[in-house]
């Protein structure tokens, strides 16, 4: 028999084992995402007729680069912070969620590394 | 109640214990839906499709990278009929997501909680997801189409 109490063992056995940060960075990454995503999609209305000269030159901008860059990994991230919790929500065999979220992580992961070197790529002047 | 040797698990499940077949909430097979929590499914909704669509962002971006003739692909791609009706979508779904996610962070600052307010703010969220969408298309239309 256990001398721990059942609050002391059911503590820690939610479905996140955790929670104040990834509360936080939610948060956190929503704040930046509004001013970021904003300035995206009217930027997108000015240069959705761009040719490939024009949009390079305009990537090629330091301010549009990071700015860039700046969104791709608040929105990858807090992607990842959502997807995190509608899986540990509904997918209630251990196997199948830890796949899923293990999956989810690292193609979010690979996503976001992926628009980076494409925006730096196309910054450097080599696009 | 758990003393004896019984443990946590053995008195929830012990099915001479009114809680053990108690169906967990909300319970959806006799749940009214209000638009309350018709908006708070339609966020989550919302955030997996923004999730998802996001791989159109960065195929723009990787053919942008790929030089002239991989970015004139992308844009015929992208202009195409189905992938602009998805895009439809995924605009109205970002506002919707951006207008309902600044009421979660008014929420977060205490304010908004009462049920009148809960209504009106998700109104307005829907209202200005609306409008934004529209006001988004008709300058992609003003252009000469083709977002």
């Amino acid at each position: 028999m256990s001398l721990r109490s059942p609050l002391g063992r059911v503590r820690g056995l939610g479905s996140a084992k955790s929670g104040a940060h990834h509360w936080l960075h939610q948060r956190l990454t929503a704040v930046a995402i509004v001013p970021l995503s904003l300035w995206f999609v009217n930027a997108i209305l000015t240069h959705m007729h761009d040719d490939h000269a024009e949009i390079v030159d305009w990537i090629g901008s330091p301010l549009v680069a990071a700015l860039l860059i700046a969104l791709i990994v608040a929105v990858f991230y807090h992607a990842k912070l959502g997807l995190q919790v509608v899986i540990e929500d509904y997918f209630h065999g251990e196997l199948a969620k830890v796949v899923l979220l293990v999956a989810m992580k690292l193609g979010l992961a690979f996503g976001a590394l992926l628009g980076v070197v494409a925006v730096l790529k196309i910054s450097f002047g080599s696009a | 109640m758990w003393g004896g040797g019984t443990s946590l698990e053995q008195f929830l499940t012990a099915n001479d214990t009114p809680m053990a077949n108690n169906p967990l909430s909300p319970h959806l097979q006799v749940y009214r839906p209000q638009l309350t929590s018709i908006l708070s499914i339609t966020h989550r909704i919302t955030g997996v499709f923004l999730a998802l669509g996001t791989v159109m962002i960065l195929y723009w971006l990787v053919a942008a990278a790929s030089g002239p003739a991989a970015y004139a692909e992308a844009q015929r791609c992208l202009g195409a009929l189905p992938t602009q009706v998805v895009l439809f979508g995924w605009t109205f779904a970002f506002f919707y997501h951006l207008a309902n996610g600044i009421r979660h962070l008014l929420w977060d600052t205490g304010w908004g909680f009462d049920l009148d307010t809960a209504y009106k703010t998700g109104y307005a969220a829907i209202a200005a997801a609306i409008v934004l969408t529209l006001l988004t298309w008709a300058c992609v239309l003003a252009q000469g189409g083709q977002a």
